[in-house]
């Protein structure tokens, strides 16, 4: 039993709240998903073990001392995986400052705070560390199985990122503190951890356009021209490869860089983080003063227009729903400029665009309306209108496909001056496809605040498959029917079926 | 008060009103409040206030019985009924990204009030709720009496016939209770309804016209307060005595 108050107190209590966090959140609160929770965790990587085996065979027998190319590629899978574990630990760290559940208690009472945010920082370390392992775990377990277990010592290359990343993260944040204060803190490190975690990737696949006008970040990494811009084999930058491909003493050395960036960044922002925590709670206060502008006529329309504005308000006001809707969208700029890069050669990438586009719309719509549909901050005092329920599914159903009419019709635009027919067939899709994520979601809706979105996953494990698996099929029979493909309308035909059965098992039908 | 004639229809009646969930809530209801009248519902915790008040705000059907909201049938048309109650619960239904002026206009636009009078409607009531100076401010940044105030001034907006309030007093500072108190009782002098569920027993005795004590989904005594005082024998007692000693009786 450790003492209260002391760090190990603080640990024990933060450990509890976060497994029972995560729990509740995997079995929407109801306790007899328990065991199939357990179940389809295990099926899940057993799957990924699956897809790990099929994709790491040729990369198992890499030398521990390889050329650039293959330090290039392994380098920049570490970079991806470090710049995801950074947007991440942002987004945990601008949560540890802004909400405020116990915070208050905390800050009120005689124990130091400080300890309770070396664990909180800690506790962000060990989440990208879970995350990471999650996703890369069953590549490694694969490679280590084919190559030897050399390959284990990557676990502790993604160790060594996670701590980085926190530690990066931390210091990020309270500059923006300290540089732009506690209001605008908010919203900029959203941003800001929506733009690193898609950067990498994003710059990858821009660099691969504008060189060799393909999206293959691979063919691009192994081309001649970055090879020769590499630095040698003997550099530092190469280090975390080297360490991830088994050389213990460069892991050693990795790990302890690691460990006292962590040590130091912890140690130097835990004091701080109970000003900024104060700071932040004023917050709310002084957005309001700040938000008084000009005031517009007085506006009353329908009753569906009334409610459509409300919708668009809320989406256009929400800083933190923005920097995740800008998170998908940030996927369209390759696409855009594949599209851009076409439009100026007059070559076809269709193949590419359109179904980029179409699962990007998918995937919109099913946010979207989960936000307007089950996202309800005021249910009961909208169910007291006199407006029937029918007429205020209708009004937010047009406002989400507004939405993404707004989002998307750019883009066709452009899209026209490239193909017509292409356009016609992404335009189709593009439809279908938010059509039916936002159907899914009609079906699958549960009441929640907007606050819930993270959670929205959680509520109905069918309706997040349905929505994924709706917008992959939208997007191949999208991009067959661009090239051409008789199979075009078979898929098309099979994103009905998968509709249809989504339907069948909603709770609105059974 | 102004309490109406009898060939006005009752601002609310319930039949027979049941509704279940784990165990009966509300039990066969039998409930009859005139037009103009200021109605206090009562009871302890769980008794089935919130619950009857929220099938008649049309927020839950009930199992079985009639609602009827000055003579239109709540049940066979919802949309009818709804277009003269207005609702406001103990937590405040409101958006943190709307200003109070914005909320209004789209109360207004649900309730399809006509854009000038909903606009001089709302203009009046920010002003009579002290909001003015905070009309163009997010609702975010609201204390708890704001956002009850910004709720209520919602819930005014488009006159209705009758008001619904449920606990609408919790967490707000004297000040606060006051105006609303305050704005409540005008708008029964307008000639509107107001039935509203309150633990506050002093409040009750000072404004109601007539209080409705439920326990158990069933309604228990009904009457003024020096009725209720007759019927309990305790002549010179307050109400938070006379209402112990029915609900006691009950109880027993």
């Amino acid at each position: 039993m450790s003492r209260p108050g002391s760090l190990t107190w603080f640990a024990g209590h933060e450990l509890r709240l976060a497994w029972r966090d995560w729990f509740s959140m995997m079995t929407a609160g109801r306790k007899s998903r328990r065991r199939s929770v357990f179940v389809w965790v295990g099926l899940f990587v057993l799957f990924l073990h699956w897809i790990a085996f099929a994709f790491v065979g040729p990369f198992a027998h890499v030398a521990p001392n390889p050329g650039k190319p293959a330090l290039i590629v392994v380098t920049a899978s570490l970079l991806l995986s470090f710049s995801m574990m950074l947007s991440q630990a942002m987004e945990s760290v601008t949560r540890a400052f802004y909400s405020r559940s116990d915070l208050d208690l905390i800050l009120v009472s005689p124990a130091r705070a400080d300890r309770l945010f070396a664990v909180r920082i800690g506790a962000i370390a060990l989440l990208a560390v879970g995350m990471s392992a999650l996703v890369m775990g069953p590549f490694i377990n694969m490679l280590a199985l084919a190559g030897g277990v050399r390959w284990l010592a990557a676990y502790g290359v993604i160790v060594s990122l996670a701590l980085t990343a926190t530690a990066f993260s931390v210091a990020l944040t309270y500059a923006l503190f300290r540089l732009i204060g506690a209001k605008r803190t908010r919203l900029a490190a959203q941003i800001v951890a929506a733009i690193l975690g898609a950067t990498f990737v994003i710059g990858l696949q821009v660099a691969a356009i504008l060189s060799s006008g393909t999206a293959s970040r691979f063919a691009f990494l192994q081309s001649h021209a970055v090879t020769a811009l590499a630095p040698e084999t003997a550099s530092l930058l190469w280090w975390p490869a080297r360490a991830a491909l088994g050389d213990e003493s460069t892991l050693v050395a990795v790990f302890a860089t690691s460990l006292a960036l962590f040590v130091a960044a912890a140690f130097y922002f835990s004091p701080r983080f109970a000003d900024c925590a104060i700071l932040a709670a004023g917050t709310a206060q002084d957005r309001a003063r700040h938000a008084a502008r000009a005031p517009a006529a007085f506006q009353v329309s329908t009753p569906a227009r009334t409610l459509r504005r409300k919708e668009w308000l809320l989406l256009q006001r929400d800083p933190w729903l923005m920097s995740q809707s800008l998170m998908q969208l940030l996927y369209l700029v390759p696409a855009a400029l594949l599209l851009w890069r076409n439009f100026a050669l007059g070559t076809s990438a269709s193949l590419v665009l359109v179904p980029t586009l179409i699962m990007a719309a998918g995937q919109l719509a099913g946010g979207l309306a989960w936000l307007t549909i089950s996202g309800e901050d005021a249910p009961d005092f909208i169910a007291s209108a006199p407006v029937t329920a029918r007429r205020i599914l209708r009004a937010k159903i047009e406002a989400v496909l507004g939405a993404i009419a707004f989002v998307f019709a750019p883009l066709l635009l452009v899209f026209a001056f490239v193909s017509l027919k292409d356009t016609f067939v992404v335009a189709i899709g593009i439809v279908a496809a938010a059509v039916s994520a936002t159907a899914i979601q009609l079906w699958f809706r549960t009441q929640a605040k907007r606050t819930q979105f993270r959670r929205r996953h959680t509520s109905s494990r069918i309706a997040t498959f349905a929505e994924a698996f709706s917008s992959i099929t939208w997007a191949a029979a999208g991009g067959l029917a661009a090239a051409g493909s008789l199979l075009a309308p078979l898929v098309g035909l099979l994103a009905l079926a998968l509709l249809g059965g989504t339907r069948w098992l909603s709770p609105a039908q059974t | 008060m102004a309490v109406s004639e009898n060939k006005v229809p009752p601002a609310l009646e319930l039949r027979a009103l049941a509704k279940t969930f784990d165990r009966p809530a509300v039990a066969g209801l039998d409930l009859f409040v005139r037009a103009g009248e200021f109605y206090m519902l009562l009871g302890p915790n769980g008794a089935g206030k919130t619950t009857t008040l929220r099938m008649v705000s049309g927020l839950l059907k009930p199992d079985s019985g009639s609602i009827s909201v000055f003579g239109v049938d709540a049940l066979a048309d919802p949309v009818g009924a709804k277009q003269i109650v207005g609702w406001l619960s103990d937590e405040p239904m409101i958006y943190d990204k709307l200003t109070p002026v914005e909320y209004l206009e789209f109360v207004a636009g649900l309730w399809n009030v006509e854009s000038a009078v909903a606009s001089a409607r709302a203009s009046e009531l920010l002003r009579w709720l002290g909001l003015t100076p905070h009309a163009h401010e997010r609702c975010e940044g609201f204390s708890r009496g704001m956002r009850q105030k910004v709720a209520l001034a919602g819930a005014l907006v488009h006159e209705p016939r009758l008001i619904i309030l449920d606990e609408p007093l919790t967490g707000l500072d004297a000040g606060s209770a006051r105006l609303v108190k305050d704005v409540l009782l005008a708008r029964v002098a307008a000639g509107s309804t107001v039935i509203m569920t309150t633990h506050i027993l002093e409040i009750a005795e000072r404004m109601a016209d007539r209080i409705g004590v439920i326990s158990s989904g069933r309604l228990i005594a009904e009457g003024t307060l020096d009725e209720l005082r007759s019927r309990t024998g305790k002549g010179a007692a307050s109400l938070e005595d006379t209402f112990l000693a029915l609900v006691g009786e009950i109880a027993a």
